[in-house]
């Protein structure tokens, strides 16, 4: 084991390299390029055995993933924003072909008000396209859980990809103690990739031909089920990791302070750790207040949130994204999943185009919480950090 | 030429379909070690089919537009992983000299050890006769329509080996479904040597130009004979001729015969045939006697012939 100060970005550029990782096409895009270039140098050094291909585009970043996982071998990819949006097309490739690429999707904001800061409005409209989706909150998250990736998406219950979302600057330009794990530990944890099928002259097999109405609902009804079924593998592998690592982060869902708590807030990637200071200062003035990490939003939690929050009496939704003239999606699938539960939800949106979520934000919003348990009006979708008046 | 088919029959290609012609001997000459990449094209659709495919080896399809990429990606995994043979991609014209072009260019840019083969029906035929940057001058198609104030294509088509080369791949060369031996040679090399390597080959296509389906070879051949197609290859750094006709024979023997001309003025016949000629030139300067090139002023537009098949 050894402790480094690292960026987010880079401590999954470790933990790629300790997966070992063989194809790597890249494309650059801030805030993800730390981790490409940190690759690279990996390789050019002779550290890391790998290819890292330098694509056209991002369409074709993914093509060639999609083209090498198919070949047989552990794939890897980063992108943000605009690359993730230019992938859209060929996303769809790598889950229906039950293809495990990893990739790291540096959330940041797409579109006009263009920037280059954290939001998820990147990540959330692919939430339906097969990947698994799980969101981290600091760098060793990020190391820890590139290389449960792997081990999710290559078991042969599940083979599917899976993209880590990390918050753009937040987690990719901050440095932190990061502990990355021995070679051989990890070669333990994660042996070499052996594919369930490849493309091979030797074994020919035809991959992905044109479906007609006969077949493919059925295929669609075979990738749901995987997507449940993956729910079993994402916590058993977590504990796994937690025997041999000496930590977990709680497979599909994290809490904090929920034993005896009546109002929570739900929340993902590094707004949880504002959150949890607020919880803290609750506390010590006697509330019961709780917070729940979501950190998978495919496979969605159903059972194990609405475990948590029974009893509760009210819950909030953090929302770092924004379906307009809608809810935050996190709040549209919370509350589809919490519905009948008879508990009053709302939803709270904030950080958008990176603008920051402050303890001040963070405790507003578990007021509105606090009133909404106690049965005092409040309005169902609040946004916070707003400049001017929210009418 | 090797017996052996790795296309199988049985395929759902119209009848006289170039494409098929193409791909089915392209097959033969590559052998079993080959991993195909088909994008969105009619190929797709006619030999991978669920549950049945066509394709004796490993195949794989995903979309349109990045055939140079996901063969680079295959490629990539089979070198890693010690897997012989070559992977190649069979993408269309719309494939290849419009949506796919960057990804063209990017795996020829990287000199990825991949073949590239564009089978060019001269235009987007899956969906129904569109236009692409292949459509030669005049050709009606569907988005080329014959119009009051315009009739059929008004550009030129895109001189894809020219921006192929630009490139400097290992390989590339033009192939006609008509000259077998020099067709035959060409997959061959490409086969044997590494880095990028680029086929392009004329595939007529029965209903998009409006031909009769025994006629394809026939047609392919007049290409090369009225200029329109031009053989030859470019490797090492040069390009050289393979085949030159003893005589340039008038496009209109090669238009007619296709209902997607029918309707050409003289005006826009007198243009193709000029272009036709700087282009011979172009290709064959080197050793041509002048003059080898009539521009035919004044004579008769192309006719209906009577082929209920011309012009429906
Ligand atoms: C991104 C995208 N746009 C459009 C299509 C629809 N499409 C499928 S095949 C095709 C035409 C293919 O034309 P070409 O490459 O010339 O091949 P051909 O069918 O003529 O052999 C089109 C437009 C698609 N599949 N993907
Ligand atoms: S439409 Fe043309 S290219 Fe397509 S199968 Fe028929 S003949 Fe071949």
């Amino acid at each position: 084991m050894v402790m480094k100060v690292l960026s987010a970005d880079h401590a999954v550029a470790w933990a790629v390299r300790r997966a070992k990782a063989e194809v790597i096409p890249a494309f650059p895009i801030t805030p993800q390029t730390l981790i490409m270039e940190l690759l690279a140098e990996f390789i050019a050094d002779g550290e890391m055995d790998a290819d890292l291909i330098t694509a056209e585009s991002e369409h074709s970043v993914m093509s060639i993933a999609v083209g090498a996982s198919a070949g047989g071998v552990r794939t890897f990819t980063a992108t943000a924003s605009q690359g993730l949006a230019l992938m859209h097309e060929m996303l769809y490739a790598a889950p229906q072909n039950r293809l495990p690429v990893v990739m790291v999707n540096v959330n940041r904001s797409l579109g006009a008000a263009a920037g280059i800061w954290v939001e998820h409005n990147d990540s959330m409209p692919e939430r339906e396209s097969g990947w698994l989706q799980v969101y981290v909150e600091d760098g060793q998250e990020a190391l820890d859980m590139v290389l449960q990736a792997y081990r999710i998406a290559e078991d042969e219950r599940v083979l599917l990809p899976i993209m880590v979302c990390l918050d753009g600057f937040i987690l990719s330009h901050t440095v932190e103690r990061v502990e990355v794990p021995e070679q051989e530990d990890v070669d333990a944890f994660l042996p070499r990739f052996k594919p369930a099928f490849a493309l091979d002259p030797e074994d020919p097999s035809t991959i992905n031909a044109i479906v007609p109405p006969e077949y493919a609902m059925e295929m669609r009804y075979q990738l749901d089920r995987t997507v449940e079924r993956s729910k079993m593998v994402i916590k058993e592998v977590d504990e796994e990791f937690k025997e041999r690592f000496g930590r977990g982060h709680g497979g599909l869902i994290d809490t904090y302070k929920m034993d005896d708590a009546d109002h929570a807030l739900i929340c993902l990637g590094t707004a949880t750790s504002t959150a949890r200071a607020i919880v803290d200062e609750l506390r010590s003035q006697g509330r019961k207040a709780g917070l729940i990490k979501l950190r998978f939003m495919r496979p969605f939690p159903h059972e194990e949130l609405r475990e948590v929050c029974s009893g509760l009496r009210a819950v909030g939704v953090f929302d770092r994204s924004i379906g307009f003239n809608r809810y935050g999606p996190v709040f549209t699938e919370v509350s589809s999943s919490l519905s009948g539960q008879g508990l009053k939800v709302t939803d709270h949106i904030g950080g958008l185009g990176g603008r920051d979520i402050t303890l001040r934000d963070m405790r507003d919003i578990y007021a509105i919480i606090g009133s909404d348990a106690e049965g005092k009006e409040v309005k169902r979708v609040n946004w916070h950090g707003l400049r001017g008046v929210q009418t | 030429m090797p017996r052996n088919d790795y296309f199988l029959s049985g395929h759902g290609a119209c009848p006289g379909c170039g494409v098929a012609i193409a791909v089915k001997n392209i097959m033969r000459v590559l052998g079993s070690e080959t991993t195909v990449y088909v994008p969105a094209s009619c190929l797709i659709v006619f030999s991978a089919l669920y549950p049945t495919s066509a394709f004796k080896v490993p195949f794989f399809f995903t979309a349109f537009e990045n055939t140079g990429a996901v063969i680079t990606g295959i490629k990539a995994a089979h070198r890693r992983r010690g897997v012989q043979g070559n992977v190649v991609g069979f993408a269309g014209d719309g494939g290849t000299f419009d949506i796919g072009l960057q990804a063209l260019s990017g795996a020829a840019d990287r000199g990825e050890d991949v073949l590239y083969v564009c089978v060019d029906n001269e235009a987007y035929m899956n969906t129904g006769i569109q236009r692409s940057g292949a459509t030669p001058f005049g050709a009606w198609t569907t988005t080329s329509p014959i119009g009051k104030r315009i009739q059929g294509n008004r550009r030129m088509k895109k001189d894809i080996m020219d921006v192929v080369i630009a490139h400097n791949p290992s390989y590339a060369a033009t192939l006609s479904i008509a000259h077998f031996n020099d067709f035959i040679k060409k997959v061959d090399k490409a086969k044997k040597k590494k880095g990028f390597r680029f086929l392009h080959v004329l595939t007529p296509c029965v209903p998009g130009w409006k031909i009769e389906s025994s006629r394809t070879v026939e047609i392919a051949r007049l290409a090369v004979e009225t200029g329109m197609w031009t053989l030859y290859e470019y490797e090492d750094g040069e390009a050289r001729s393979t085949y030159r006709p003893q005589e340039m024979r008038p496009v209109t023997e090669y238009l007619q015969l296709q209902g997607r001309f029918r309707h050409m003025n003289n005006e826009d016949l007198n243009n193709l045939q000029r272009y036709l000629c700087n282009k011979w030139y172009y290709h064959y300067g080197h050793d041509i006697e002048q003059p080898v090139c009539r521009i035919y002023k004044g004579e008769k537009e192309l006719h209906f012939d009577g082929d209920p098949l011309h012009g429906v």
